[in-house]
């Protein structure tokens, strides 16, 4: 079946099976940031935004995206840019594997909730899994971001 | 993975209806979740996500979730979640993850009766009824003792908002795992109810109003759950012993009745 949709803000079609995943039809049109981490719609990594709400594109019919908008880490470079190299600081990313999963919910959680606690950003990242680091890193890293940027609006005055 | 011939998304209840009973290998699609995980071979999936059923609203007398409102949207909706003193919260909010969250279902959790779902057992503590294409209303608690088939179309989900309070807890191993375990308790308008799910079996519910009658107290809840353990029926899976979940149940039960009578916070 054809399906067309909004992928990064751009118009795209396709021909798929009726049982094609998501993230496999992503990852034809290029966008390799969506990976498969577990098949089990547990670990997170395949997260991309459906209509701005992050969702596991392992568990997404691309079917079901037909008519929608679908975003990945490649079209949201710049608002990533903001935090990841506090994430970097603190060494959270050892592989590295669970990186474009977190970005992305990190992102969604943000847009949600611009000034979460820490408690807040542990359950809104709970389905983002790491094998590597324990998750102390990452907090640390959001945490100095968020900072970051407090510190930059009273520089500002705001 | 399961495979799928045809897709489908119909326009109207009557459409979808026809759909499914046309055929026993079509299957309602909702949130899709465990696509890979689950096997078989649908002939048409008949994805429900065109008939509006995604919203959730709140009259008077009750909250009326559609079949096809995400967990997520009843995790934050603030009325729910005032009516059930947190209790909503806490059963949503350790299930897998805000994505995965986003994508199941209120009718999916509902209509699977899985064993171990939250879902399940918090809506069979409280006033709940289920709306069947074609069948109208029934009890929550009817409907979950029903066989499955493919044939029937949730469409709504009625909680009414009968005056009490509820209280809910799981365990589990890890925060975003599976329940070994979940309970609810409630008194609502008189009646007092306990709901154990995850025993690994779909949710068992127990009338304890006439147990209850005397009221709750300390005493009272200490004898009501050393007699849940003895009647909710436990088994044995990779999460937990029959005899662990029957320990677990004495447990949840005291704490959740305690919450339920006033003098306890559930923990």
């Amino acid at each position: 079946m054809e399906i067309k949709l909004k992928l990064n803000g751009k118009a795209v079609a396709g021909s798929v099976e009726a049982d094609t995943p998501l993230i496999d039809f992503l990852r034809q049109k290029g966008c390799y940031s969506v990976k498969c981490g577990c098949d089990t719609s547990n670990c997170g990594l395949c997260t991309v935004f459906l209509d701005d709400v992050p969702v596991l594109s392992c568990s997404v019919l691309a079917a079901r995206a037909d008519g929608h908008a679908v975003t990945t880490l490649e079209g949201l470079q710049e608002e990533a840019a903001d935090f990841v190299g506090f994430i970097a600081d603190q060494g959270a990313d050892q592989c590295g594997f669970c990186n474009p999963g977190f970005v992305m919910n990190t992102i969604a959680l943000l847009r949600e909730n611009p000034d979460p606690t820490d408690d807040e950003i542990r359950a809104y990242l709970a389905g983002n899994l790491c094998r590597c680091s324990g998750y102390e890193g990452q907090l640390r890293g959001i945490r100095a971001y968020l900072d970051s940027r407090k510190g930059k609006g009273a520089q500002n005055g705001n | 993975m399961m495979t799928i011939q045809n897709y489908v998304r119909p326009q109207t209840l009557e459409q979808a209806y026809e759909l499914l009973s046309k055929n026993r290998r079509n299957r309602a699609v909702a949130g899709m979740l465990w696509l890979r995980l689950t096997g078989g071979s649908i002939q048409t999936a008949v994805d429900l996500c065109d008939l509006g059923l995604d919203t959730m609203e709140e009259t008077d007398d009750a909250f009326v979730i559609g079949a096809m409102t995400p967990l997520r949207k009843l995790e934050l909706a603030p009325g729910f979640a005032a009516y059930t003193g947190g209790a909503a919260a806490r059963a949503l909010g350790d299930i897998v993850g805000v994505q995965f969250r986003n994508l199941a279902t209120v009718g999916g959790s509902v209509f699977g009766r899985f064993g171990f779902s939250d879902v399940l057992t918090l809506l069979l503590a409280l006033d709940t009824e289920v709306e069947l294409y074609g069948a109208g209303r029934m009890p929550l608690a009817e409907f979950a003792e029903l066989p499955q088939t493919t044939r029937d179309l949730l469409v709504r989900i009625y909680v009414k908002k009968t005056p009490g309070n509820v209280a809910y807890r799981a365990v589990r191993i890890a925060r975003t795992d599976f329940p070994v375990l979940t309970c609810a308790a409630s008194r609502l308008d008189g009646k007092v109810r306990l709901c154990v799910g995850a025993r690994p079996g779909k949710a068992m519910v127990l009338d304890l109003t006439e147990a209850a009658a005397g009221g709750l107290t300390p005493d009272t809840v200490k004898s009501l759950a050393e007699e849940a353990a003895k009647q909710i029926l436990t088994g044995s899976n990779s999460r937990g012993s029959a005899a662990y979940r029957s320990h677990l149940v004495r447990v949840l039960a005291e704490r959740t009745l305690s919450q339920v009578g006033g003098f306890g916070n559930g923990d």
